[in-house]
């Protein structure tokens, strides 16, 4: 009776927490659409919003208005789906692979992703949103077909996975790199390079549809798989004798995070980093339940990418750093603590 | 009727790992595999829980054949118990206990009062109970074990495979660990290294020497110099035990 009434107290516990997540991340989406080099009044910006929902209709400078509504509501939410969708992935390939340091960036998925997209642009095979996050799904699907080639379909350790995304990320970015320099065209070229750093600069809000909808189909094949997740914790003959389909479930949740990642890259470029920090600090929080953790993530890395953004847009004056910096600048020192402690214990 | 093998083969590219093995556990006995290094003692295990697929031959489970069942049907009757499953998963005993659950659930199915009697007891049997609430990387080898071994108890098997449970213990907690197996009223099957504990606490014995089945019978029966000689490369002398009736050896070379 008391551990029944503690889960109840647990389950409600994390409604409440997942709640007051929620609330914070529309704080920092609303701070997204508030902040930002054109000083707008407050009350303009929150005008501007209810305007176009239609709640309102206040008579207002259309140039205030164009910047809220087009520029940077649909740009704070991008963002939200993107620091969501990536923190997914970080938490589901920690997981699989039983790696600490396992995410898109890390394992040259992002690499992977970049490449096919750059070749679709570059190309010019039609540069739509949509058949750009095909190359890019199709580049990712290539580097993680590389990865477990080289790792040995990660049963070779976790060092090995590692070492194969090293590898992975060199050869796409290389590849990357070639399309680009021979494409002899410069302006196209400096475009790519700094597209490729990460930028939200160019989302609105078609992006934003595309995002949204990956993301919400990602996250619920990722929760109807939380069980399974858990039974990886002690390696795939222990999830598989927990009735787990193991090579089923792997392959099903790899072709989610490439999905995921291919769909936020070949919007916004490869932002590193993420789906790193943002796990392990909602681990910290609600515990290695993938029934608590994923959600927590999903939620934590809007937020967090919600308020990087806001940081590369205002840090410099006159100039915008691209969201890879700062999410770089941030994720590094964190992955050493990780490497570091992870040393220690072994 | 229980868990058998019947010719089972499985393979590693060429290289015949298990070798037209036959087998049949007793509904409630413990059943000890022995054999030295690399004889397909924990392939055979594996095999036997359904994780590897057969070359020839097949286990089954009460006269019915082990593919028939489906994965989950399986894993409600039999449990594994691995040597050494380590995790860097902040996980806490309780958590460990309840991945024991999983096989009774849809994937979205609520966790129900059964469920939670089913962990309690499972903890409480390998007498962990007071330390549900400790982390995993706080643990020694043998609360380890023990709490795998309530995982396992907490699927609520009929059988139940472990893949030498007591490597790397020391003595008392090798000893502690298999009086607790011999105590549970499963049918089990222990793969072990250690001759006078399998001769102590197993009912039947099996020897696998290259993947072949060389002896199998009741402990007295099939622990033979002759044995030890052709299979182990030991010399030993066999004496029961005048402190509990087994057999005991002496290794002399």
């Amino acid at each position: 009776m008391i551990l029944l009434n503690r889960q109840i107290g647990e389950r409600a516990g994390l409604g409440l927490f997942l709640l007051l997540s929620m609330i914070l991340l529309l704080l920092a989406i609303a701070a997204g659409t508030g902040i930002g080099e054109m000083s707008i009044p407050l009350d303009t910006t929150y005008f501007a919003v209810t305007n176009r929902l239609g709640w309102t209709s206040v008579a207002l400078d259309p140039i205030h208005q164009s910047v809220i509504w087009d520029y940077r509501l649909s740009r704070a939410l991008v963002a939200a789906c993107c620091g969501a969708g990536l923190a997914l992935c970080g938490a589901v390939l920690q997981s699989l692979l039983r790696n600490n340091l396992a995410e898109p960036y890390v394992l040259g998925v992002s690499a992977g992703a970049s490449t096919g997209a750059v070749s679709i642009m570059i190309l010019g095979l039609g540069a739509g949103a949509v058949t750009l996050s095909i190359g890019a799904f199709v580049g990712a699907l290539a580097s993680f077909v590389f990865v477990a080639l080289l790792s040995n379909g990660a049963r070779a350790g976790a060092g090995k996975t590692i070492l194969a995304g090293v590898a992975a990320s060199q050869l796409f970015n290389a590849l990357t790199s070639y399309i680009v320099s021979t494409s002899g065209n410069a302006q196209q070229a400096r475009d790519v390079m700094f597209w490729l750093l990460g930028s939200f600069g160019g989302v609105r809000w078609p992006e934003f549809q595309l995002a949204l909808a990956v993301v919400i189909i990602g996250f619920l094949v990722c929760m109807y798989f939380a069980r399974a997740l858990d039974a990886f914790a002690f390696g795939d003959d222990a999830a598989a004798s927990l009735g787990i389909p193991v090579d089923a479930v792997r392959v099903i949740l790899f072709a989610v995070t490439a999905l995921l990642t291919a769909t936020i890259v070949s919007m916004v470029g490869s932002i590193g980093f993420v789906g790193l920090v943002v796990p392990h600090a909602a681990r910290f929080i609600v515990g290695p339940s993938h029934f608590r953790l994923l959600p927590t993530c999903a939620v934590a890395g809007a937020i967090f990418m919600v308020l990087a953004d806001i940081v590369s847009r205002t840090v410099l004056p006159q100039q915008v750093l691209p969201i890879g910096v700062v999410t770089a600048l941030v994720g590094v020192p964190f992955f050493s603590v990780i490497l570091y402690r992870s040393q220690r214990v072994s | 009727m229980t868990i058998a093998a019947e010719n089972l083969t499985w393979k590693i590219g060429q290289t015949t790992i298990v070798d037209s093995v036959s087998l049949r556990a007793e509904p409630g006995k413990m059943l000890g595999l022995l054999g030295p290094n690399g004889s397909g003692k924990s392939s055979l295990l594996r095999l036997l829980a359904g994780l590897r697929k057969a070359h020839a031959g097949q286990v089954t489970l009460d006269g019915k054949e082990l593919r028939q069942f489906g994965r989950g049907a399986i894993a409600r009757r039999v449990a594994l118990v691995e040597q050494h499953a380590n995790t860097e998963a902040a996980v806490k005993v309780r958590d460990v206990v309840r991945l024991g659950r999983i096989p009774h659930h849809s994937p979205l199915g609520g966790w129900t009062r059964a469920d939670d009697a089913a962990v309690d007891s499972a903890l409480e049997r390998v007498g962990m109970g007071e330390r549900r609430e400790q982390y995993w990387q706080s643990l020694s080898g043998g609360e380890r074990q023990r709490v795998h071994i309530a995982r396992a108890l907490a699927q609520t098997p009929t059988e139940l495979l472990l893949d030498e449970p007591t490597n790397h213990l020391d003595i008392q907690h090798q000893m502690d660990l298999l009086r607790l197996i011999s105590d549970i009223s499963l049918t089990s099957i222990i793969a072990m290294h250690d001759l006078n504990h399998a001769a102590m606490f197993c009912d039947c014995l099996v020897v696998l020497q290259k993947g072949r089945v060389v002896a199998h019978g009741a402990p007295e029966e099939v622990l033979t110099e002759q044995l030890l000689r052709d299979v182990f490369r030991v010399e030993a002398r066999v004496e029961r035990s005048p402190h509990h009736g087994r057999p005991h050896i002496h290794f002399l070379r």
